[in-house]
């Protein structure tokens, strides 16, 4: 069992099943189909309350995705711990300021990379909430419920990636 | 039972965290917590993360279904529109590329120590999530209305039994499945 749980990776098919059978999960105790990006959202409507104040609370957004601790902060919370648990057990857990990948291509200079994370990063974010959804929200959960929204959004979310990605890395 | 389980606020929260932790682990193992593994992806050179998609499609919409056939799970479908899902997804997938994750793996990948997710991925999710809710006044009015399909799901565009678009969905990305993996990819 621990020898398994040690491993640095384990076939996508067992992973993917995996996170099938965790969706199901989440849909019979929590009613609720599993997502990311909302968490995200209330963390920043949290960052921003404690300079502005209570008048945040009373932004449209806000009135609908409180900037309070939920069921799906609660969630990516525990990605943190068991994403961790999983490196830790497998020996992973190591810091990297560049992807060997990007240094390959770009260089090493983290100033770089971070820059481009922190770009990247802000369009990830702005697009997940208009989109309503990420990868998950809309990438798995909403595809598995056969919603037309997620289906659309996980083709686009790749067709655009794809796009950008032969862009950076000129094909 | 289950209305009595989901009602707890306490166990629901504990139950998030719980499903969050199992979610993480499995993202680590599957290493799509690498940068090199998801532009692998969008540069069609390394099929890992289609890969765990497609199979955690095909289990999740069986069992979902089935659950709710069963009378143990409702389905919660979000809305869209060609200005919500589209535009939005245009402009996420233009980040997913840049930064190279996604709001679920970024959030593995920094708990496996990738200061590039950390530092500049992350940060930049909350900025673009904080500044998507100070757009969104103009952005509900002016975008999203656009060729809006509310929360429809397939069944009901189709008007038929989910079962009969299930099964052959599941058959197609099976074989894509068995076509990539005999394609050595």
């Amino acid at each position: 069992m621990f020898e398994l749980l040690a491993m640095t990776e384990w076939s996508p098919y067992v992973v993917g099943l995996g996170i099938g059978l965790v969706s199901c999960a989440a849909f019979v105790l929590s009613d609720k189909p599993i997502g990311c990006s909302t968490a995200f959202v209330r963390t920043s409507g949290m960052l921003e309350e404690m300079y502005r104040g209570r008048q945040v609370r009373e932004m449209p957004y806000y009135r609908q995705f409180l900037p309070e601790i939920d069921w799906e902060w609660m969630l990516v919370l525990g990605i943190v711990f068991g994403s961790f648990t999983s490196a830790a057990l497998s020996g992973e857990l190591h810091l990297e300021w560049v992807p060997s990948r990007w240094a390959a291509a770009f260089g090493g200079n983290p100033v770089w990379r971070l820059l481009t994370a922190l770009i990247g990063g802000i369009f990830l974010g702005f697009g997940a909430r208009w989109a309503g959804g990420c990868t998950s929200g809309h990438g798995i959960s909403g595809t598995l419920q056969l919603a037309v929204s997620g289906w659309l959004a996980v083709c686009t979310f790749f067709a655009a990636g794809a796009a950008v990605a032969f862009l950076l890395y000129g094909g | 039972m289950l209305t009595k389980i989901h009602g707890n606020k306490p166990l629901q929260m504990a139950a998030g965290l719980g499903i969050g932790f199992l979610f993480g682990f499995l993202l680590q193992k599957g290493n799509v917590t690498e940068y090199d593994v998801i532009i692998g992806q969008l540069l069609f050179q390394d099929f890992t993360v289609i890969k765990i998609m497609v199979t955690a499609i095909v289990t999740g919409m069986i069992g979902v279904h089935l659950l709710r056939d069963l009378g143990l799970a409702q389905l919660h479908p979000k809305p869209g529109s060609l200005g919500m899902t589209l535009v939005g997804g245009l402009i996420f997938g233009v980040g997913f590329a840049v930064v190279g994750y996604c709001p679920g793996t970024i959030t593995a990948a920094v708990a496996q120590g990738k200061l590039d997710a950390l530092i500049g991925g992350l940060v930049g999710i909350l900025i673009g999530a904080g500044l998507y809710a100070h757009a969104f006044p103009w952005v509900a009015r002016v975008m999203l209305p656009k060729g809006d399909f509310g929360p429809l799901t397939f069944p009901e565009f189709f008007k038929m039994n989910h079962w009969r678009i299930i099964i052959p969905l599941a058959v197609i990305l099976i074989s894509l499945l068995a076509v990539l993996e005999g394609a050595g990819l």
